[in-house]
């Protein structure tokens, strides 16, 4: 029997590249201004599920919340096995906490087949780790934080080890479940040639309306709106459009959207500023270290 | 979400096992004092047990809490997500906190979570301070008091950020071990026991646990007095030998930044961090650590720092006492001979001029 697995992955700004120039005043990071990876432990997420898939049959549907750009991990997400994806992306949602996310995301899951749903554990900008079981916490579904490996899948019943750090557990429940899933749990496959080939053309409905955009600047409004539909037909037709929903069309309250359905907000940001203290730096040669080591012993810091 | 109420207590959920305080917990009671104090409002305890609470009670009592909210039943014999966010919500709804605090462990970060979920709240992770202060909203004259403000690295740790949660109580938060100091248990004290009944008839917990293992932990950093720690810059596992080589000759204990621990150099346990342990030893010795804010947050007060790295713009020698700029190849074993020997200047040369000197000297 074959099982419907939807993962949710995430576009994120490459932590390691942040400058002020990214920084707006009100403490959001223009993610625009960044360079955008795909969060690491979905891929690993993306992976259980395809392997899922290939042991028990199925299907993958990948759905991601973000700027229009956050295409690129859809498409990325085709290319290594996903045969569904759907972006949710809305001005209205700029700004969304994890509560507020986590809303979003489970008005869309409502709309899609769903008997076991994946995530990352966490993503590498918020840190956050809260959207996965917010996230089951709305769907209700069984939440299963930590997932290292998948021990047995059966009917709707599920059995996996869980690792907690400082130990671990195996754990039994019925689907449908929604699990956080841990970076040691596998290798995520690479994209498939053939897929690449196919999938590089996959465009969501913002990609084709920024191309038209482009190349008919001088059209009408209405001249290019008929393009869209053409081109977006076109792309159907060949199984290359990726799906894009806004918050109207998963019926989501605006209220629980955005900067306004975020509890918690930024009330200041600063810039780390490295202030030195006393400092004194020793050569790193035999005199040197031994009087850093003489000192240190004068005065009992060592014994 | 509940209403916003001043009056409402400050309240640290007490991790347990088996009748057994997690730390963290313990520490944040010393935090929740404060918080409390400042805020005029008794400091509550929240402790969910199968049997036996009161003796756990009377210490989460002697630890500072004024009142223990007690849920015992079968269902919370170990945790699970459901059984235990289902009690603490009821306990929230029915007593109106206005800050709940959870130590951020693999447990507190399934539960905390859940509950600021289903309570509609907001939650802030992985805290490295809490404050009360003040905050206008953007666009608003209506200045909110009292506010707790949670701060934390954000970002790749370029930027601390302050966050609030002024309407949609209570304001929740996580804290990792070790961030907060653990406060002195006073004896004599004793706090209030507040009995709940928690509604569990008809609940079936969605989740077997089949089997599980704890494993002790490998080191014990936060009472280490001396911590040497290597990063990234350590090159690799072979050559991470020699941080043990300099803890073993200092009877020090084994650290490790969080790239160390992502290369395989060593076990998750020695991690130094936000996201590992917070140490304030008496003399932290970084090798090939860079010092990124996240690690800086774990180890810049510990009383003496001294950091070894090739690159003399690395960020950890802002914090450091000591530098020594090289290759921790070479200087690692110059440590420990001059350690070894007691540093006798007959054995390794002359000593320096005063540190005024012009850094490079003779080489070595």
């Amino acid at each position: 029997m074959g099982y419907h697995c939807v993962v949710c992955v995430k576009q994120v700004p490459d932590t390691k590249g942040i400058t002020g120039e990214a920084m707006r005043d009100d403490g959001t990071v223009n993610r625009a201004a960044l360079p955008a990876i795909f969060n690491p432990e979905d891929l690993n997420a993306l992976e259980m599920a395809l392997a899922i898939r290939d042991g028990h049959g199925g299907t993958v549907t990948v759905v991601t919340m973000g700027l229009p750009k956050a295409s690129d991990v859809l498409r990325e997400s085709l290319f290594r096995g996903a045969d569904r994806a759907v972006l949710i992306t809305d001005r209205r949602a700029a700004g969304s906490d994890t509560l507020a996310t986590s809303y979003i995301l489970a008005c869309a899951v409502r709309r899609l087949e769903a008997d076991i749903v994946l995530c990352g554990r966490q993503a590498i900008d918020g840190e956050t780790a809260q959207v996965g079981p917010q996230l089951a916490e709305k769907l209700s579904f069984t939440l299963v934080t930590y997932l290292e490996q998948l021990l047995e899948l059966r009917s709707r019943t599920l059995r996996a080890r869980r690792n907690l750090g400082h130990g671990w557990e195996i754990v039994e429940t019925e689907l449908p479940v929604l699990a956080t899933v841990l970076d040691s749990a596998n290798t995520p496959r690479p994209p498939a040639a053939r897929r690449v080939m196919k999938f590089k053309k996959a465009r969501c409905r913002s990609d084709v309306e920024q191309a038209i955009g482009r190349e008919l600047a001088a059209a009408s409004d209405d001249e290019r709106a008929a393009e869209s539909a053409r081109r977006c037909g076109a792309l159907a037709g060949r199984g290359l459009l990726i799906e894009q929903w806004n918050l109207d069309d998963i019926g989501a309250d605006l209220a629980w959207c955005g900067f306004k359905g975020s509890p918690t907000k930024v009330h200041r940001v600063q810039s780390i500023v490295l202030a030195g203290g006393a400092y004194r730096e020793y050569p790193a040669s035999d005199p040197g270290v031994a009087q850093l080591v003489r000192e240190l012993i004068e005065d009992h810091t060592i014994g | 979400m509940i209403e916003v109420n001043r009056r409402g207590e400050v309240w640290v959920f007490a991790e347990q096992e088996g009748g057994a305080l997690a730390e963290v917990s313990l520490e944040l009671l010393g935090k929740g004092r404060e918080l409390a104090d400042t805020l005029g409002v008794p400091l509550g305890a929240v402790l969910l047990t199968v049997a036996d609470g009161e003796t756990t009670a009377t210490r989460l009592g002697q630890y500072g809490a004024d009142k223990i909210y007690l849920v015992e039943h079968d269902l919370l014999r170990h945790y699970q997500t459901a059984a235990y966010a289902r009690a603490v919500c009821e306990l929230v709804t029915a007593w109106s906190p206005q800050v709940v605090l959870y130590g951020a462990t693999a447990l507190g970060r399934d539960l905390a979570p859940t509950v600021a979920s289903a309570l509609r709240c907001g939650l802030t992770a992985d805290c490295t301070d809490l404050q009360i202060g003040d905050h206008t909203p953007p666009g608003s004259k209506e200045l909110q008091k009292n506010l707790l403000l949670q701060i934390r690295p954000a970002f790749g740790g370029s930027i601390i950020a302050t966050i609030v949660n002024y309407d949609r109580w209570p304001q929740m938060a996580t804290v990792r071990e070790g961030v907060m100091v653990m406060p002195q248990p006073d004896g004599r004290r004793r706090a209030v026991l507040v009995r709940h009944a928690a509604a569990f008839d008809g609940f079936r917990p969605p989740l077997a646990i089949l089997e599980s293992e704890r494993r002790p932990k490998k080191v014990n950093l936060k009472a280490a007095r001396v911590i040497v720690a290597g990063g990234a810059g350590v090159g690799d596992k072979a050559s991470f030998r020699l941080i043990w080589e300099l803890a073993n000759c200092l009877g020090g204990a084994v650290g490790a930044s969080r790239a160390a621990i992502d290369l395989g150099f060593v076990d998750k346990d020695h991690q130094v961090g936000q996201t590992g342990t917070t140490v304030r030893p008496a003399l932290y010795i970084a090798c090939g650590i860079s010092g990124a804010v996240q690690h800086r947050a774990g180890m810049e007060e510990s009383a003496k720092i001294l950091a070894i790295n090739t690159d003399p713009s690395a960020p950890i020698f802002a914090v450091a006492h000591y530098g020594i700029v090289g290759d921790l190849r070479v200087v690692i074993p110059k440590l420990i001979r001059a350690v070894r020997s007691g540093a006798k200047a007959e054995e390794l040369g002359e000593p320096l001029a005063p540190p005024a000197a012009e850094a490079g000297g003779a080489g070595g």
